[in-house]
């Protein structure tokens, strides 16, 4: 527990807008380890970059209130903290690359002094100039970068200096929201190498945020596949990508995998991906599930070891008392 | 080898960044799609794969080459005889959202792209719409684009590019940015059409599995060159260039393929 260094515990956040109030995430587990490499996997809308955002602080406060769960970082309760106790927290232990690095880097501010400037906060003044020029070296710039602008570099380039930035207070964990997304494969796989090399080297923890089930398999441990602000399965990468229990992630898998059918078409996700307008009290999958049976529209199963321990998922027909299920969803949810 | 549909021969472009700096996107790229063919256009960004489908679609003239539709060399047509010539060649672009008049509805955007606004028309933009899986058509008329899931949208885009009868459809980028479970959705729609009208393809995609899935030949477009051509079998399962073969080497691998689809079939049963 304690050896955790994101620990996220039945977090429920809605957001409200125009009197509407839509719940993005849904009572979440979810934890990461020290060192270790977290993948979390869902389609748009399926609430993970939310949940990478609460991780940071970073929902507006505004639309988005914390119903309910709890958020602890390097075993700090961080759940309700206020901007400038975030203040504290951000950088180190925790940090956060975005998916689209021009729009993070100010456009007429050369990068160096952007690197310069998040690192001033936690270094000495006279030790700044070296240290920029050290993690240019770590993310393998050539240093006459730093006097570049952002729109000089090309896009594989600025994600390395927003990793520059990421890393340059040394996080503990660090939080990489869709990082590849916009980049070209070749790129892509430069820029997962150096990610690995960069987690070894720092002995920093990562949770990488993706919906390239491709890439979570290559870069991660354990992974946790989200669906309509809920966690339906998670588990070891290995057991989770070989033996996928939820037809959820049987489906993505499929698909990912662009299986054909006998007819020669691909295999997909029937419907569509869910509203949040539309709350269930059942399992969000429902709808477009091809094995749905009657309890999944009014309740959602809970969690369900499989394999030994190595993997969990939320599915009735998952579940060994499944026959007694519908009696189970007369009762309350469990 | 029967005649080709389109006919790219020894297309150049050379864009001006500033007074002395030239991009040259595309240099002597020859192409070709026959009647009923698919052909992926694959390739990094930057590596002149749009600008080619631009070229292609009549809307950027090449500074030097030809493109021949059906056997008419588009960019030495009469503006009027280019618009008549370009209907058996329809686009479909990466962002449905952008491709769409946000303050018109579905009805609208067909029947300008049907070129007639009587009740036969109308008749037809249900047709297209029940087409493309937005069942039943007759619901979807008066959907404005922000009404449509983001797989909905591309599907408009699809029922408006049919509107025509095209004999070829470029689709540049059609299913980035869409979720896995609708980018099935969009291919087996595109797949449906092939069948149903013998329809051709150049599919513009830097997604080799894409390409692998759907095409029957695939072009390999590096710095405004076309590297390496041929079925698609061969190309990607034993490529000659080292680009081909350093792109396919890129592509995160997911384990056991096997496995899932196993995991599928136990779940029918």
């Amino acid at each position: 527990m304690s050896a955790n260094i994101l620990e996220i515990t039945g977090l429920t956040l809605d957001y409200t807008a125009r009197g509407r109030t839509l719940r993005a995430l849904d009572a979440v587990s979810l934890s990461v380890g020290a060192g270790e490499a977290v993948g979390l996997v869902g389609e748009s809308g399926s609430g993970k970059s939310t949940l990478a955002r609460a991780a940071l602080g970073l929902t507006p406060a505004k639309t988005s209130h914390i119903a309910a769960g709890e958020i602890r970082i390097a075993g700090r309760d961080v759940t309700h903290f206020s901007e400038d106790e975030w203040a504290e927290m951000r950088g180190d232990p925790v940090a956060i690359v975005f998916q689209d690095p021009l729009s993070y880097l100010n456009p007429v501010m050369r990068v160096g002094a952007q690197i310069a400037e998040s690192v001033a906060r936690h270094t000495p003044s006279l030790a700044v100039a070296p240290r920029v020029k050290e993690l240019l070296e770590l993310v393998k710039l050539p240093a006459a970068c730093a006097a570049s602008y952002p729109h000089e570099l090309s896009g594989g380039m600025r994600q390395r200096v927003l990793l520059a930035i990421a890393i340059g207070c040394r996080p503990r964990l660090l939080i990489a929201d869709e990082p590849t997304t916009a980049l070209d494969v070749t790129t892509q796989a430069e820029i997962l190498a150096l990610l690995a090399e960069l987690r070894r080297q720092l002995d920093m923890a990562m949770l990488l945020i993706s919906h390239d089930l491709g890439i979570v398999a290559q870069a991660c441990e354990r992974i946790y596949v989200m669906y309509a602000g809920r966690t339906i399965e998670w588990g070891s990468a290995a057991a989770v990508f070989e033996t996928p229990a939820h037809p959820y992630t049987v489906g993505l898998l499929r698909a990912a995998h662009a299986d054909r059918d006998s007819d020669g078409h691909f295999v997909t996700i029937g419907g569509d991906p869910p509203n949040l307008a539309i709350t269930t009290p059942g399992c969000p999958f429902a709808p477009r599930c091809a094995h749905a049976l009657p309890q999944c529209a009014t309740s959602m199963p809970g969690p369900v070891t499989m394999g030994g321990g190595l993997q969990t998922v939320r599915c009735w027909r998952c579940r060994p008392d499944a026959s007694h299920a519908a009696a189970d969803a007369a009762g309350q949810a469990p | 080898m029967t005649a080709s549909l389109l006919e790219i021969a020894d297309v150049s472009k050379t864009f001006k960044r500033t007074r002395t700096e030239e991009v040259r996107a595309v240099r002597g790229v020859s192409l070709s799609v026959a009647a009923g063919e698919t052909v992926a256009l694959v390739g990094e960004s930057g590596s002149g794969k749009s600008t080619l489908g631009r070229i292609a679609l009549g809307l950027l003239r090449p500074d030097s080459g030809r493109v021949l539709l059906d056997g008419q060399s588009l960019y030495e047509l009469g503006s009027r005889e280019l618009r008549r010539a370009r209907t058996c060649m329809q686009p479909v672009f990466q962002d449905a959202a952008a491709a769409l008049n946000p303050r018109k509805t579905a009805r609208d955007h067909l029947l300008q792209a049907l070129g007639a606004r009587d009740a036969a028309a109308v008749r037809r933009a249900v047709e297209l719409l029940d087409s493309v899986g937005l069942q039943p058509g007759s619901e979807y008329l008066p959907r404005f684009p922000h009404e449509l899931s983001g797989g909905q949208r591309q599907r408009l885009t699809v029922a408006r590019a049919l509107a025509p009868r095209p004999r070829l459809i470029i689709a540049d980028e059609p299913l980035s940015g869409a979720d896995v479970s609708i980018r099935g959705q969009i291919l087996n729609l595109l797949l449906d059409i092939k069948r149903a009208s013998g329809i051709a393809y150049l599919l513009i995609t830097h997604d080799i599995s894409v390409a692998r899935a759907f095409s029957d030949r695939v072009a390999v477009m590096m710095r405004g060159e076309i590297v390496e051509t041929g079925p698609v079998g061969e190309v990607l399962t034993s490529p000659r260039h080292d680009y081909t073969r350093r792109l396919l080497a890129a592509v995160p691998a997911l384990p056991s393929q096997r496995a899932a689809a196993e995991v599928a079939a136990r779940a029918d049963r």
